[in-house]
């Protein structure tokens, strides 16, 4: 069917079809797919199988939901950062700080309380640093957090310096609920979370604005050209995603009941990205796959000896930068669409 | 009488002791189809780049319907109705041609800045870049990705995405660089078929081009206008002649003359 041939000779049927498909292609690919079930009944069979490890499940959906927000701002708008585990950690502080100071228990305003502060962060410092890309832009994220961390050294009557913040008891959730030492709870408080920011990161890259952004990530001049505010666009994103991830670091404090500067290293900021990349990088999903893979292999591997995990995890990076530039979401992208031509999920265009 | 739809006037660029444009005067009025040529390094492009606000002047004035813009940031320029297409293909290659031109709508119109809403929601942007891409014959091309396109077809996105900004100022460089010439005449007619209230500039160096479709030639020579004229007085002017058979020779256009 080849409405450009048909069209002068009067087939204007055809076009108005293929317009129509155009359109409906556009319209429905944010449906969504059964194969997008499939992370939740995982995440939820999880817990029926292995009752044991919900603490490690807990620490793994926070690490996806840092991921995930990291994705927002480097894999759809295509800005690279070493400083993510900045807004992580204004987060953590924010929700370990409304407790221990302000007495404040209830964990899911603390949730939104930590969102906030990590978003002014976010604001500010993207204001000021998404003037610069690339390496100037990876250096002033990095110092940045640098900054932040020695910041909380200094005012350490407040922060509780190196030593950090312990004892952070929040209320048992929805009044009813309260903490086992098996995490269970925690676990799927987590997880319910994690669904939240999830729709929301999902119905940002699908909207007209994530379309933008994924129009800056492509061809930041073109966009310029188009009179798109590249600036203002990014800051926004940047905002979001820097609140996500200070929610991120809410429950990390909140499950965690300590908070200390080392929420600020660069090992945070570092490993979030191999996460990202490990996955797939601007396609959702990566940040489960990639923050699943890189916590199991931590727990497995590192059992056996620390140097075998600190190597393995890098093998497997060496790997997927050389063979799955895509990441590992990609790798079954391109499987799926070998065997049969379709996927449960989409995809932002192969590069 | 109105204020022509592009004025430039005396504009200066240099980047260190390198004069790029060198007092360059020009008038468009509304609707005027005019070319710009002129030997490789005469800067074409750099003028282009003046006036969309890629570049800041060193000095002189830009002015749109008779209003400064020279203090316009590019994307300011770009509301006030000035579009482009780039000598080499500037796309979002990755993307859908659709999604190309749902782009340039979107920023335009503001929908861009939604971000609790599906993009497929926006059916008036939808609506406007499938017309957009029917009037260039693309509709069948909507939902492939833009690099799988034969070239020539790129660069007739290039030209719906520089439509797609609804501009009173077009500016064209270059448009069929690149574009092998059995597909060359999907460039000519489109151009030919432009809307005659788009004043538009096109750099060529086709001069088969530059003769079908202006009616007023300025030739830029070493950053500024050697001369302006109708194309019969342009094609007879022994000045041009010797700068494009002299200098222009043998630097590796696909179209000189």
């Amino acid at each position: 069917m080849d409405a450009n041939k048909l069209a002068p000779t009067g087939a204007a049927g055809s076009v108005a079809a293929a317009r129509a498909d155009a359109a409906n292609a556009l319209a429905r690919r944010d449906r969504f797919r059964i194969g997008e079930a499939l992370p939740w009944v995982i995440g939820l069979a999880a817990y029926l199988v292995f009752p044991n490890q919900m603490v490690l499940g807990g620490q793994t959906l926070i690490m996806i939901l840092f991921a995930l927000s990291l994705d927002l701002i480097l894999g759809f708008a295509g800005v690279v950062t070493l400083g993510h585990a900045a807004y992580f950690g204004v987060g953590a502080y924010a929700a370990a700080l409304l407790v221990t100071d302000l007495n404040w228990t209830e964990p899911i305003s603390g949730l939104a309380f930590a969102a906030v502060f990590a978003a002014i962060a976010g604001f500010v410092s993207g204001w000021l640093l998404l003037r610069y890309r690339g390496l100037a832009l990876l250096v002033l994220t990095l110092s940045m957090t640098i900054m932040l961390q020695q910041l909380g050294n200094l005012f350490r009557d407040f922060t509780g310096g190196y030593d950090g913040i312990p004892s952070i008891n929040i209320a048992p959730l929805f009044s009813r609920f309260d903490y086992d030492l098996y995490g269970h709870a925690y676990y799927l408080y987590c997880l319910g979370v994690l669904f939240v920011a999830f729709y929301v990161v999902r119905r940002i890259v699908y909207s007209p604005f994530g379309q933008a952004l994924v129009g800056i990530r492509e061809n930041t001049a073109r966009m310029h050209a188009l009179g798109s505010p590249v600036h203002g666009r990014l800051v926004v994103a940047y905002t979001i995603s820097a609140a996500l991830a200070g929610v991120a670091g809410a429950l990390f404090a909140q499950t965690n009941t300590l908070v200390t500067l080392g929420v600020f290293d660069f090992d945070q900021s570092a490993s979030v990205l191999m996460m990202l990349i490990l996955g797939g990088a601007g396609r959702l999903y990566g940040a489960f796959v990639g923050a699943v893979l890189y916590m199991v292999l931590q727990n497995i591997l590192a059992k056996m000896s620390p140097a075998f995990w600190q190597f393995g995890i890098g093998l497997l990076l060496v790997a997927v930068v050389l063979l799955a530039r895509r990441g590992l979401v990609g790798v079954i992208d391109d499987a799926l669409t070998g065997l049969g031509g379709y996927l449960p999920w989409r995809t932002w265009g192969k590069r | 009488m109105t204020a022509p739809a592009l004025e430039v006037k005396e504009l200066q660029k240099s980047f260190g002791a390198i004069h790029v444009a060198n007092g360059i005067n020009l008038t468009l009025p509304r609707g005027a189809r005019h070319a710009l040529i002129g030997p490789n390094g005469a800067g074409k492009t750099t003028l282009v780049n003046l006036i969309t606000g890629v570049l800041r002047p060193s000095s002189g004035d830009v002015l749109l319907d008779g209003e400064a813009i020279t203090h316009l940031a590019q994307a300011a320029r770009t509301r006030r109705g000035i579009a482009r297409t780039f000598q080499v293909n500037q796309l979002f290659r990755a993307l859908t041609v659709l999604e190309n031109v749902y782009l340039a709508i979107g920023e335009r119109s503001g929908a861009c800045r939604r971000l609790w809403r599906s993009a497929g929601a926006e059916r008036a942007v939808i609506d406007e870049a499938l017309d957009h891409l029917q009037s260039l014959a693309l509709v069948a091309d909507a939902r492939k990705l833009v690099k799988e396109l034969p070239y020539g077809r790129q660069r007739l996105v290039e030209i719906a995405i520089a439509l797609a900004q609804r501009p009173k100022l077009l500016l064209l460089d270059e448009p069929a660089a690149g574009v092998p010439s059995s597909e060359n005449h999907l460039i000519l007619d489109v151009i030919a078929k432009l809307d005659p209230n788009i004043t538009v500039l096109i750099i060529e160096h086709d001069m088969d081009v530059v003769f079908r479709f202006a009616n007023r030639i300025s030739v830029l020579v070493a950053g500024a206008v050697l001369t302006e004229g109708t194309p019969q007085e342009i094609s007879a002017d022994a000045r041009v002649r010797s700068v494009y058979l002299g200098e222009g020779q043998g630097q590796g256009h696909g179209g000189a003359p």
